[in-house]
Formats: structure tokens, sequence, C-alpha cells
């Protein structure tokens, strides 16, 4: 079990902000930390890395990392650590960035054969692109068996293609290793798919704890199908107003009668729902 | 003019000086450089002033405190003088103890800029595997920094063959000992042997160009293999 309970004060784009976080996570669980940029997601990881400094208790299984003024240094955590921006060693080839860690050539075969990269063991990192960097960003995360594996954004800059190849790639390793993963991610699908359990940050503190279903789906009373988009336009047909409303990469449009049109600014956050019919599903065509 | 009649002396000097005090240097600057560019201390505009002060004083002044604080009236002088019967000055200790201050910022700079560059998160990734910051500085740092040590290299080197003023005050101009290059050139021309100034002087032209060169072919190559254009 993973138990935190760290207090820092940050300087974020908005003034002062206190970082306070008091949550215990269970061995080899899959946490998702969710909340707008600026919200301390990355620093919470980075205290848990050992790579920044807070106040506080941090504690891993038996281990104390954290107490008072003692704080175990990021050499003697043995965690796995996946950067946004792969972090990879430049100078070395891709089986050399995995065997700095450890010098296991038999772990490395394997990992680098589950995600498909033994082929690519010889190239350097400038020579790979960015999903196949970061598979081996997080190949290289697992070289040390780690007990905690922490990712920053880690599909934040790939193609959705290769997103989902990574998130197979990434529950694999999970499974497993064994290991307690906690992941910043700002994708719903991707945190529905890989986590068991969703915390939500903002200004630094925690507002929402529970499992994808419950903090993800956000329907409220009898409404069984709700989105939420921007209001890029509202447009007068008539006798009616047609708001045209961005939800995720997808344009929808909405009519609205003239008295709701006035009621909405554009560019504000709208949610787009219904109850009296059932949305249809359908299949894409290929 | 005959080439075979040439005195080489000077320039043997010249790079023996640089060579010992580049070599020197490396040791020194790497440890200060790498401190440098990891340090969030507010201590640190005041040891980079410090460590810039030869790039903009007048190598006279430079030489000048050298020769005062070596000389053996000085403590320091002095006790090297009555310990170990060493003279620090007006001779070739002395050079090498002076180019040592005097270049001291052409290895330090580099090797700085080169170590801030890194992307910080691939040393942390070192750390974070286990590595201490030696193991950090030695397998990860400077390997991906190698244009900025070579640079670091050849222009401390080039620099400390093409000092005139500190070696001058500090060295004298004793033929064999401490009479480098660009000494020698200043002697032709005072005497007004021209054609001797010009072998030497086209010669140094020369050779810094081609190193020059060499350096920063070099540094194309290395960024291409690595990912930096």
């Amino acid at each position: 079990m993973v138990s935190i309970n760290i207090h820092k004060t940050l300087l974020g784009s908005v003034g002062q902000m206190d970082l306070d976080i008091d949550i215990t996570v269970n061995e080899h669980a899959f946490v998702a930390l969710a909340g707008q940029s600026g919200s301390g997601k990355t620093t919470l990881l980075r205290i848990l890395a050992g790579l920044e400094k807070a106040e506080g208790v941090i504690t891993v299984s038996e281990d104390v990392w954290q107490k008072n003024s003692t704080v175990l240094a990021p050499q003697k955590r043995g965690i796995g650590f996946v950067f946004q921006e792969y972090a990879l060693f430049a100078n070395m080839s891709v089986q050399e960035n995995l065997l700095y860690v450890t010098n296991d050539q038999d772990l490395a075969k394997h990992l680098l054969e589950m995600t498909d990269l033994y082929a690519l063991r010889d190239r350097l990192p400038a020579t790979l692109s960015g999903g196949q960097k970061q598979r081996v960003s997080l190949c290289r995360a697992m070289m040390n068996r780690p007990k905690l594996l922490l990712m920053d954004e880690p599909l934040s800059a790939l193609d959705p293609a290769m997103r989902t190849k990574l998130q197979h790639d990434i529950l694999k390793l999970h499974k497993e290793f064994g290991t307690t993963t906690i992941m910043v991610s700002h994708d719903p699908s991707e945190i529905y798919r890989l986590a068991d359990r969703v915390i939500v940050l903002d200004q630094g503190k925690v507002i929402q704890d529970g499992t994808p279903k419950e903090v993800l789906l956000k329907t409220q009373g009898s409404q069984k199908f709700s989105l939420t988009g921007e209001l890029l336009d509202i447009v007068k047909a008539d006798v009616i107003h047609i708001a045209v409303v961005a939800i995720g990469q997808q344009i929808v449009e909405v009519v609205l009668d003239a008295d709701e049109a006035a009621s909405f600014v554009i560019g504000e956050r709208v949610q787009v729902s219904t109850k009296a019919f059932s949305p249809s599903l359908s299949k894409l065509k290929a | 003019m005959d080439f075979m009649a040439l005195d080489l002396e000077p320039f043997l000097i010249s790079f023996k000086l640089a060579g010992i005090t580049t070599l020197i240097l490396f040791i020194i600057a790497m440890p200060i450089s790498w401190w440098l560019s990891q340090t969030q201390c507010r201590c640190k505009p005041f040891v980079e002033a410090v460590t810039s002060l030869p790039i903009v004083l007048p190598p006279s002044v430079l030489g000048f405190y050298i020769l005062f604080a070596l000389s053996q009236n000085s403590p320091i002088g002095a006790f090297f003088e009555e310990t170990f019967g060493i003279k620090l000055v007006f001779n070739f200790t002395g050079l090498v103890i002076a180019s040592v201050f005097y270049s001291f910022p052409f290895m330090v700079q580099p090797l700085q800029g080169g170590f801030e560059s890194l992307n910080k998160n691939m040393l942390e990734a070192s750390y974070i595997a286990g590595k201490s910051k030696f193991q950090t500085l030695w397998r990860v740092a400077l390997p991906n920094i190698k244009p900025a040590v070579l640079t670091a290299l050849i222009v401390t080197f080039a620099h400390t063959v093409g000092e005139f003023g500190v070696v001058l005050m500090v060295g004298g101009s004793i033929p064999g000992e401490t009479k480098v290059a660009s000494v020698a050139i200043y002697e032709f021309v005072e005497v007004m042997d021209y054609s001797q100034a010009h072998v030497y002087s086209i010669i140094m032209l020369v050779m810094s160009f081609v190193v020059l060169l060499g350096v920063y072919m070099f540094n194309q190559r290395h960024n291409k293999r690595i990912g930096i254009r």
C-alpha cells in the first residue's frame, strides 16, 4: 500500500497555491490522476519520485520514503518513471537504454519482444518515431521491476492509433509485473480503459476520487446521455436557432428556441443531454 | 627564407604549455561547470562573475596580480620556494599557473552551456534508474555533450597558444623556457625581421583555422547523429 500525506506551496500561473494531498493507494492498483493543467498532478508525481521536496510523509508497503527531514533519494526508491517527452538517453541504443538501468539481458529481451521493439534494439533514439520512443521509455521504466510505476501524460504526444497500442502495452506490463501504477492523464477514454480509480485534482486539492464510471459519466437525474462541449456558434435559421457545439473532435448541432439562444454565450462550456429519446448507436463504416 | 632553418622551439613550448593547461583545466573545470549548470544557489551569479573575469580583464592586470601573488616576495611564492625549492614565476611552472587562470572561462563556459542544454528529465531518468550523480555525469551527461567538450578543449588549447600579455609578464621571454610563439613573433617585429614574423604568423593562422574547421565539422556530424539540428 502506498500512503501519501504531503503538503507543498507552489507558485503557479494564478499565484500561490497549496498542494495538499492525503491519499492511500492499494497495491496493484491503477490510478489515473486527472485535473486541469497547473492543478499539481505533475508535482505530486515528482514528489513521489523524490525529484521534488515537500513536507509530509510517504510510505510504500513497510518502507518510509519520506518522514520529517529524512527523504529517501530517487536512486533508492526503485520506481519506474515514464516522462511525457520520453527522456531517453540519446547516446545509447534502444537496448543500451534498458541495460543501463539493470544489466539483465533476458528481461530486456522479454520487454522488447513484448512491445514489438526487438528488431529496433540497436537503433539510436533519434531514429525512432514518437510512439516507439515512448515504448522504449516504458520498457526502461520496467527494467528494475518497480513496485511503483509513475507516468506523466505518457500518451499525450501520440496519435490516436499509437495511443491504443501503448494503452494495451501499459496494461499488459502493469498486470505482468504486478506494479502499483499512477498515471497522469487527460483523456477520459484512456482513463476508462486503464484505470480502476480516478483522482481529480484542482488547485492542489483532491476534488473527486472514485471509479472511472463514477467520476467520468457526467449524467444527472434522469438523464442517461450527456456530453460536454464548447459552444462554437449560434446560427439563426428561420424561426429557430441552431447551436454548433464541439464535443471532443466532433461538431454537432442542437436546435434552440429564441429565449434559449439568448441565454448562451458563444465560447462557453455546455452540456448536451437527452432523456426523452434513447440515442441510437451504430457501427462506424471502416 | 629557408624553412629548415626555422627555430621550432617557441612553437613546441606553446603547444606543451597549451596541452598541460588544457589537461589541468579539464579536470578542474568539469566539476565546477557541472555544479554551475545544476545549482539554484543564490551565489551562482557571483561564482559565474569570478570565473568569467579573465575574459574581460586586460591580460596585463591578470599578469600583474599573478606576478604579485607568486613572486618570491609574496607569502605564496616564498612558501613554495622555501618548502619545495620551486620558483613560481619566470619559468615554465609559472606559465602553466598563469595560463590556468587566463584560460579558465574558456573551459568552464562551453562545458556549462553543454550541461545546461541537456534535457533535465534525461538526467532525472538516470537518477531514478539508481545511478549516482557521478555515474550520470560520466555515462549520460558527457557523452551527450561531446561537441561542447570538444569545443571547450580546443578553444582552451587555442586560447592558451594565442596568449601573449600574461605569458610575457609572468614568464618573461627566456629562450627554450618561456619564449612561446606569440612572444617570438612580437620580438621579430620589434627587431624588424618581418620575414620570420610572416612565417610564424602564417603557421599560427593556418593551424588555428584547420583546428576550428575540424571542430565545427565534428559538431555538425554529432548533432545529426543524436537528433539535434
